[in-house]
């Protein structure tokens, strides 16, 4: 008896090195990329060329992104916060993957999340981190922060590649009249279970296909005070976010 | 059951205790249970409001003795080779902690290949890349170069530490600070790296105007106002805004000075082809006392800074997309325009820091 009180005593101490009990199903939540299914990562970055839907060859210098207020919601309306937001940096590789703290049973939910900060969110200077890795949005075009920074050049064949900015975020619609420019997703029918991996995909083809077929040659630098770019970002954007679970 | 059995039993369960203990040998002073006097670094108003808390290593926190000791180290020759070469030689609290000169010239008389970087807000580099070319991946070891480097202080370490071990009054500051009388490049190293975070520049009149303290004129407001509007000066992707007081993205640019690159930058470091020719983003705070401008100082006035950027862009292949008018060689300001960018880029300098008595030798 006291050799098996002992052996627990042990066993018990092990475990209680572990930060979470065995029995919480931890979750992962990963931020990915990709050109059409094929995966773009930093190895891409200023080396990959990819052809768009207006045929125009571009490289991606810099891709930064911002996600937020990603939820799942249960059939009984119990929601469970993945993450208030997240600043993905394809340089970064530690920005893309989140490790939410709050326990999620296995099941099927809907999941929400902004691309962007919508309007309650996007305050001026509020975010530390991101005031600090110039992510802010200039007040004179309605302040905030930046949704979206891709960089790049596009007709790679030429002896000198033309630049492009293709950076979102609020629309100025005239002097100090502004538009929300956030995309909200709400995805029914996420089963979360096995690995507990949820991941959400960027396609950022779908950045330049629908349903405005982007010219770069129209749009491609000081894209930040032209409000019908703003616009047109924000309606490719619809389609360029998916979510898949394992 | 074997007494031999239930003491390996016992012994594991106290083992997995000990275990689960975390960090206990990383607490400051934990080593001779000695703990000097603590220094909280001080952040100005707006550095607290708007930026994540200052990086301060778990076994290298601020003290009052650390600091005082870095001081004396950072202004003493004794660390060269041959006692003729201190810190602060190319590193002048009247500059900023920057070297007027376009290259520091070390104790051999050969001068470096790079301009010296002035030394403010390190605490806040989130990035924590140090060096023109991020070599440095903390302030410790950024300290822990120049030192050796031939066209510098040209020392060793073990020449240094025996210098100082022999020194009548370092010892006892070592002990002060450290707990032990017996210097090493490490203890050196964590030293300056403590005084060097107590150089915080945060008063200038942009910070007293974003206090509501102070007014810009009607020219610096319109430099300001250039430096954020994308179709203008775009200054601020790379160089901070309102939000982020310290004025440098702290990130790695390559900025259209050269179409060939006599000096790789990061990508010296990294080995990565397309990082060649990219520097880090230097703060533009204290530009009134920073000049020369640039990694290798090759521009003396600001006037010749926004040149480059408004006419003087040249391409190559690892240029920042950001650099988005190379073709037109810039962005086109006017001479107006140029200088009211001027005068808003001066509202960032702050007189106090330079002459901050803490900072003095």
């Amino acid at each position: 008896m006291r050799t098996f009180a002992l052996l627990a005593l042990a066993a018990l101490t092990l475990v209680s090195c572990k930060d979470v009990d065995e029995d919480i199903p931890l979750r992962t939540l990963n931020f990915t990329q990709n050109w059409d299914g094929e995966p773009f990562s930093q190895a891409d970055l200023a080396t990959t060329a990819f052809v768009n839907e207006n045929n125009d060859t571009l490289d991606i210098s810099r891709l930064r992104y911002l996600i937020s207020k990603v939820r799942l919601e249960n059939s009984k309306g119990t929601v469970f916060q993945l993450d208030d937001y997240q600043l993905v940096d394809v340089s970064n590789e530690n920005s893309l993957t989140v490790t939410p703290s709050a326990y999620i049973p296995n099941g099927t939910y809907t999941m929400t999340f902004v691309y962007g900060f919508d309007q309650q969110d996007n305050i001026d200077g509020a975010y530390p981190d991101l005031n600090s890795v110039g992510w802010s949005w200039p007040d004179m075009l309605g302040g905030g922060y930046h949704f979206m920074q891709m960089d790049g050049t596009y007709d790679l064949d030429a002896a000198i590649p033309k630049p492009y900015n293709f950076h979102n975020g609020t629309a100025r619609v005239s002097n100090g009249v502004f538009e929300a420019n956030h995309i909200s997703f709400s995805i029914p029918e996420v089963r979360v279970r096995g690995r507990g991996i949820i991941e959400i995909q960027m396609n950022i083809a779908e950045w330049f296909r629908m349903p405005y077929t982007w010219v770069l040659d129209d749009y491609n630098t000081s894209l930040m005070p032209n409000y019908e770019a703003q616009k047109l970002m924000n309606e490719n954007g619809a389609s360029v976010f998916a979510v898949v679970t394992e | 059951m074997p007494q031999l059995v239930k003491r390996a039993i016992v012994f594991i369960a106290a083992l997995a205790i000990v275990a689960c203990t975390k960090d206990s040998t990383d607490e400051p002073g934990a080593d001779d249970a000695y703990t000097a006097t603590p220094l909280p670094l001080k952040a100005p108003a707006l550095f607290g409001q708007l930026l994540p808390v200052p990086t301060i290593p778990a076994d290298n926190p601020q003290t009052v003795e650390g600091v005082a000791l870095g001081k004396k180290l950072f202004f003493d020759p004794i660390l060269s080779a041959d006692n003729t070469l201190a810190c602060a030689d190319c590193h002048k609290p009247a500059n900023a902690f920057t070297d007027s000169r376009q290259f520091s010239i070390g104790i051999t008389g050969s001068p470096g290949f790079r301009n010296s970087m002035p030394l403010y807000n390190f605490a806040w580099n989130s990035s924590q890349k140090f060096n023109w070319d991020g070599s440095a991946t903390s302030l410790e070891k950024q300290a822990f170069e120049p030192l050796r480097n031939p066209v510098e202080m040209n020392n060793t370490w073990p020449n240094a530490v025996a210098s100082l071990q022999d020194d009548g009054e370092y010892p006892i500051l070592f002990e002060a600070a450290f707990g032990t009388q017996t210097i090493d490049s490490v203890k050196v190293t964590k030293a300056i790296a403590q005084f060097l975070r107590t150089l915080v520049s945060g008063n200038s009149k942009f910070d007293r105007h974003l206090l509501g303290l102070e007014t810009l004129t009607e020219s610096e407001q319109n430099g300001f106002e250039i430096f954020m509007d994308e179709s203008r000066g775009d200054c601020f992707h790379c160089h901070g805004d309102r939000n982020n007081p310290l004025w440098t993205d702290n990130s790695f640019h390559n900025n259209g000075l050269d179409s060939e690159f006599a000096d790789p930058g990061l990508g010296g470091v990294t080995g990565d082809p397309q990082q060649m020719g990219l520097f880090k983003s230097p703060s533009l705070r204290n530009l009134a006392y920073t000049a020369p401008y640039m990694h290798d100082g090759r521009f003396q006035t600001l006037e010749e800074v926004i040149d480059h950027y408004s006419e003087g862009l040249v391409y190559s292949p690892t240029i920042d997309p950001l650099m988005k008018t190379v073709a037109e060689g810039g962005v086109q300001l006017s001479v107006q325009e140029k200088a009211d960018l001027k005068a808003f880029l001066l509202t960032l300098s702050d007189p106090e820091f330079i002459s901050n008595p803490d900072f003095q030798q």
